[in-house]
């Protein structure tokens, strides 16, 4: 084990995975530049050359489908886009291919390609360059989808990622970064589909996803020293889903809060609390709960984002409404990090 | 741009080429004329975009290409995988929805596959297959084979971005493809003067964009073979990506069994002028006019073969069965 940021986590699952596999290929616009993808992709081009890294022209449907076309006859790639929202260019053949192609030529292809896509908030980012579209790539049969929250875990679902058989969407926070945590140094894999319970309790459970898992852990803290006792549990994969472990903890807690970093409307905290509904109404002991982003795109201002994005505070404060504790005021214990809209002194911008 | 010291068919010597040329074509016409006749009696339920009209082309390619080259099609590709070896019992179960068809019954007409014979499918969506072309031609570069990636693609495809940023991609890799663009002059009804400038020919946008390029006669097959055999020899020995337009024209309806003359978008008289330059027929009358009786008799032995495996290949289809309901909810990912 060895303390990494998350980026390096990422880099070194790349890493790793190269080294196994010849048939593993890194490429994005800026996988070889100076700063390789928020140094994700550092370092590959020189010990891989450039015939298996390689940076690509502003082409992001066509470099999907010539990922897509090269992983029909067993290359796998590993493709990375800065911004989610420019992968929106191509979601033709994401959908009307990667996902498809196993199912409608009867199993006879299977498409092993990973896509990763940097998603976020803050910093001016603005409309459209910090999309949570998670739900929109999980509404697709065909697609797995990943976002997961630490160091450790972006290695071990990337590695799992890049080897799985069919088309993954990895999906990383720009937040997340630069957080540290130990990672192990060999190869290994997580499960996709697996979720992860990172705090045992009894009176709620929380569903976290992604950014939104460290802002539920400081919430957590919390509301244990102040005597609410949070079944945390990061989803790490939005599909499949984990809603076995879900149902488990709501049948111990009764209460769900469901977090989640995308816009609220047909958003996958939605879809959990209705598959909650409709398949564990009887656990339910209060009406379950969701934050998630309103349904306005994101603005640009600094002015116009200080109380925007969901934090800490939002969190615990759903929480003691649920459990109908009025005594505290989070907004006042858990204040924003100033300026509100970065996640550490670190972030300098734009990237 | 004319393709200079191109090879030319000898014709005392390469008389099975001609023979096979012959076979594919005719191969290609007889099992879509059969399904025009089936078609009406509703068992084929998907939508079918029928070659008859361009079976010259995806001929000529046949002789030059073999299993181990990569080729990817369109929605209309029943001529290109049939070209490229794919098998015909197996196509004609997918048109019929059936467990043995090539895609299981879960693709139909416009997704057919055959991935022994090096055909990796076909599209729906216009120009989304391109990029896979060349992705399949990405991975004969990185694997170090010297085989090549077949791209066919309609002149509607150039209208779309995927195009433009495919074959971008190709040129700057130097990648072994070939574009085989089909011209037949119409995307559904929209005729090739309302969607691109009327003085345009679009091989030199391929030009522009790095690619060598030729234009050919797709109705005139030993050209089309003479030009694609040079070509692909090229790419064969590393000169990189190829664009060719092919002239050709589809006889009936975008999609369907019938003719549609009448309704309006283009005319009966511009139809008969282009079924004047039927491929199969020059191609005949080619081979009357050079070629003694005895060639001129085994093709109609070639054809008693080819009605004979058609009426086959439709008969088992017919008979075998659907695929088990619960296979809709299966393979969705690959295990």
């Amino acid at each position: 084990m060895t303390k990494i940021t998350f980026g390096k986590a990422i880099n070194s699952a790349i890493d790793q995975a190269m080294a196994l596999d010849k048939s593993v290929i890194c490429y994005g616009l800026g996988a070889t530049d100076p700063k390789g993808i928020f140094g994700t992709t550092l370092g590959l081009e020189k010990k891989y050359g450039k015939k298996r890294v390689f940076d690509m022209p502003t082409s992001e449907n066509a470099m999907t489908g010539v990922g897509i076309g090269a992983s029909m006859v067993g290359i796998k790639p590993v493709m990375t886009h800065q911004r989610l929202d420019f992968f929106l260019l191509a979601l033709d053949q994401l959908v009307n291919g990667a996902a498809k192609m196993h199912y409608m030529f009867g199993g006879t292809v299977n498409i092993p390609i990973t896509i990763r896509l940097i998603l976020g908030r803050g910093w001016g980012q603005g409309p459209t360059h910090s999309q949570n579209l998670q739900a929109w790539f999980a509404h697709i049969p065909g697609l797995k989808v990943v976002m997961p929250s630490s160091p450790e875990d972006a290695k071990g679902l990337l590695i799992s990622s890049i080897f799985d058989p069919n088309p993954v969407v990895f999906l990383e926070h720009r937040w997340l970064h630069n957080t540290v945590g130990e990672v192990p140094d060999n190869d290994f894999r997580i499960e996709i589909g697996t979720s992860k319970k990172l705090v045992d309790g009894n009176d709620i459970t929380i569903v976290s996803m992604s950014y939104l898992t460290i802002e539920a852990q400081i919430a957590e803290k919390y509301l244990r020293k102040n005597g609410v006792s949070v079944d945390l549990i990061d989803l790490r994969s939005i599909k499949p889903i984990d809603m076995k472990a879900i149902s488990e903890s709501l049948k111990k807690t009764g209460k769900i809060l469901v977090l989640d970093t995308g816009f609220t409307t047909c958003s996958v905290s939605s879809d959990i609390i209705s598959r909650v509904l409709i398949n564990n109404f009887e656990f339910l002991t209060h009406p379950p709960a969701q934050i998630a982003m309103p349904d306005v795109p994101e603005p640009t201002s600094f002015g116009l984002t200080k109380s925007f994005y969901k934090r800490a505070a939002d969190i615990a404060k759903k929480v003691l409404d649920m459990m109908g504790i009025d005594s505290l005021d989070p907004f006042n214990d858990l204040p924003p990090p100033a300026p509100h809209d970065v996640p550490g002194d670190w972030f300098k911008g734009p990237f | 741009m004319d393709i200079k010291d191109k090879t030319k068919l000898d014709l005392a010597l390469d008389k099975e080429i001609l023979f096979n040329i012959y076979y594919v074509m005719r191969r290609i016409r007889a099992v879509e004329e059969k399904i025009v006749e089936e078609y009406p009696k509703k068992q084929i339920r998907c939508p079918t975009h029928l070659s008859i009209g361009q079976e010259g082309v995806p001929a000529a390619l046949a002789q030059v290409v073999t299993k181990h080259d990569y080729a990817i099609s369109t929605h209309r590709g029943h001529a290109h995988y049939l070209a490229k070896g794919g098998d015909l019992d197996k196509m004609i179960a997918e048109l019929y929805g059936k467990e043995c068809g090539c895609s299981k019954g879960k693709g139909g007409s416009m997704h057919l596959i055959d991935v022994e014979q090096g055909f990796m499918g076909t599209s729906a969506i216009v120009g989304n297959s391109i990029p896979l072309g060349v992705g399949l031609a990405l991975s004969l570069e990185l694997k170090g084979l010297k085989n090549i990636s077949c791209i066919f693609l309609g002149d509607g495809a150039i209208e779309e971005g995927s195009f433009y940023e495919s074959l971008n991609f190709a040129v700057l890799r130097k990648l072994p493809t070939l574009f085989i663009c089909e011209n037949n002059l119409y995307s559904v009804y929209s005729p090739l003067d309302v969607r691109q400038p009327i003085d345009r020919q679009i091989h030199t946008i391929a030009e522009a964009v790095g690619a060598k390029t030729a234009c050919c006669d797709g109705n005139n097959v030993i050209d089309s073979y003479e030009t694609l055999n040079t070509i692909c020899q090229e790419i064969r020995s590393g000169s990189g990506p190829w664009f060719v337009e092919f002239e050709t024209y589809r006889w009936r309806e975008h999609c369907g069994y019938n003719y549609d003359n009448d309704i309006g978008y283009r005319t009966e008289e511009e139809y008969e002028t282009w079924k004047r330059r039927d491929p199969i027929k020059t191609f005949v009358d080619y081979l009357k006019n050079n070629y003694s009786i005895e060639v001129v008799n085994k093709l109609e032995q070639i054809d008693q073969n080819i009605f004979k495996e058609v009426e086959e290949a439709f008969e088992k289809a017919k008979k075998a069965s659907y695929p088990d309901p619960s296979h809709a909810y299966t393979s969705i990912y690959c295990q």
